[in-house]
């Protein structure tokens, strides 16, 4: 069961115009950097980005945005991309924004087999708008359906060539959902190891979710906002 | 009246022993400086984890130990890490004891507006529309009037809406006030120096006021 690929191009390489892609990563952390750059490389367009944000001008799905290889995002918060911002504005790329929560678990849901979720996020606000409500024990639910995606595209730390999966501190994320979410999931990982090596008692993500991975060329791990404190 | 530590220090006094908390972006993020020393508290980042402590020393910055504000910091000991659909799920599920977010506007009956204003970039609700939606008790940190010296306590949001009948508390530069089950905000504590006079000019929705209304203690 060997998932291995010969890099990011040769993983990529039958993404195709049009299609949907899930992205994983938050902010900046825990992208799948070779990934992109192979997709900013391949000139692939039309794109759908399920992903929770839209990177940065100069990185991330940044990158993508300035090539216009993105139709449409489907995040929770946008905001840090001037780009992004300008092609908005313009009508040249559609965003759908919807509540993290809910992101994560119409993820969650496609990699767990369920068609769709009920979660009370956006009721009462415009969210809600033409979407079933169902009440249990005097609540209100939305029903959110699973997504579909063409692709997962996520990032571990490391990861076996069967495809198993190991993720490091909060760059678990979205990733760890989306990589059970894709029709096809690619994972790059910072350090790809030979079966046995990793304990089956720490694995995030069994490999039987993952259809082909490789060991990123190099990480870049960039911070988008350094807080530190000083030394006393 | 309080400045914004101010503000988060008085909600600081808001959180007990044994609590899981979840600190929204701005003025909240302040509260984590005046944790009661004495008192159990963790804190919930919702991209995955529990346990969140200080910014990092200078140099000791690692990119995959981030906040959901997306700052570095650090881990503390006993920390826990998973994904954002379990990070929803504890949140979904009641698990977290107390949420603490901003707002531009509160409406008498709880109803809270913090992520969109009209005609201008929109940039998403992040995971403020799951805590609203799911967390028992929330206490909003914000200034109680805007830049252009207009109520943000008001009978209801004009701002698309974050969440219904959800607001149970309201921290301010001039007051501390609980949102009543029937309606209508009740004043509780005044900031130093603030008069009961300038808290009701200050607020445009109803104002529920019983006897003295105490300063507040910092």
């Amino acid at each position: 069961m060997n998932k291995v690929v010969n890099g990011a191009d040769e993983a990529i390489r039958d993404i195709e115009d049009g299609m949907t892609l899930m992205v994983g990563g938050f902010g900046l952390c825990g992208l799948p950097e070779n990934c992109i750059a192979a997709l900013v490389r391949k000139g692939v367009k039309e794109l759908t980005c399920i992903s929770n944000n839209a990177g940065v001008d100069d990185f991330g799905i940044g990158l993508m945005l300035k090539q216009r290889q993105v139709k449409k995002m489907v995040s929770s918060y946008v905001g840090e991309n001037a780009e992004f911002e300008r092609q908005l504005l313009s009508g040249e790329l559609e965003v759908e924004l919807i509540p993290q929560g809910t992101l994560a678990t119409r993820c969650m849901a496609a990699g767990y087999g369920m068609p769709a979720i009920f979660t009370p996020a956006g009721i009462g606000t415009e969210v809600a708008i033409g979407k079933e409500i169902r009440n249990f024990n005097g609540k209100d639910y939305l029903m959110e359906m699973a997504f579909e995606a063409d692709f997962a595209i996520v990032k571990a730390w490391k990861g076996d060539t069967m495809g198993n999966l190991v993720y490091r501190a909060t760059a678990r994320n979205f990733n760890a959902v989306m990589a059970m979410a894709g029709k096809v999931t690619i994972a790059e990982v910072e350090e790809l190891v030979e079966p046995g090596e990793l304990d089956p008692d720490h694995i995030h993500t069994p490999g039987i979710y993952v259809h082909r991975i490789f060991q990123g060329e190099k990480y870049e791990k960039r911070i988008e906002q350094r807080t530190v404190r000083k030394r006393v | 009246m309080l400045d914004k530590e101010g503000i988060a220090k008085r909600i600081a006094k808001e959180i007990k022993d044994g609590y899981y908390v979840n600190l929204g972006i701005g003025i909240p993020t302040l509260v984590a400086n005046y944790l009661p020393k004495n008192i159990d508290v963790v804190l919930q980042s919702e991209n995955g984890l529990l346990g969140m402590g200080p910014f990092p020393f200078e140099g000791e910055e690692d990119a995959d130990v981030i906040n959901a504000g997306k700052q570095t910091i650090t881990m503390l000991p006993g920390s826990a890490v998973f994904d954002s659909a379990m990070s929803f799920g504890m949140i979904r599920a009641k698990k977290v004891n107390l949420t603490i977010l901003g707002a531009m506007e509160v409406s008498e009956n709880g109803d809270i507006a913090n992520w969109k204003i009209p005609g201008k970039m929109v940039k998403g609700m992040g995971g403020a529309m799951d805590l609203v939606a799911s967390a028992d008790n929330i206490i909003v940190a914000m200034q109680h009037v805007n830049k252009a010296g207009e109520s943000k306590l008001l009978p209801n949001c004009t701002l698309p809406l974050t969440g219904v009948h959800c607001v149970k508390k309201i921290v301010t530069e001039l007051a501390v006030l609980d949102v009543l089950p029937g309606g209508g905000f009740k004043l509780l504590e005044r900031a130093p120096g603030v008069s009961v006079d300038e808290i009701i000019k200050a607020t445009a929705g109803k104002l529920v006021i019983e006897g003295d209304v105490p300063e507040m203690i910092l």
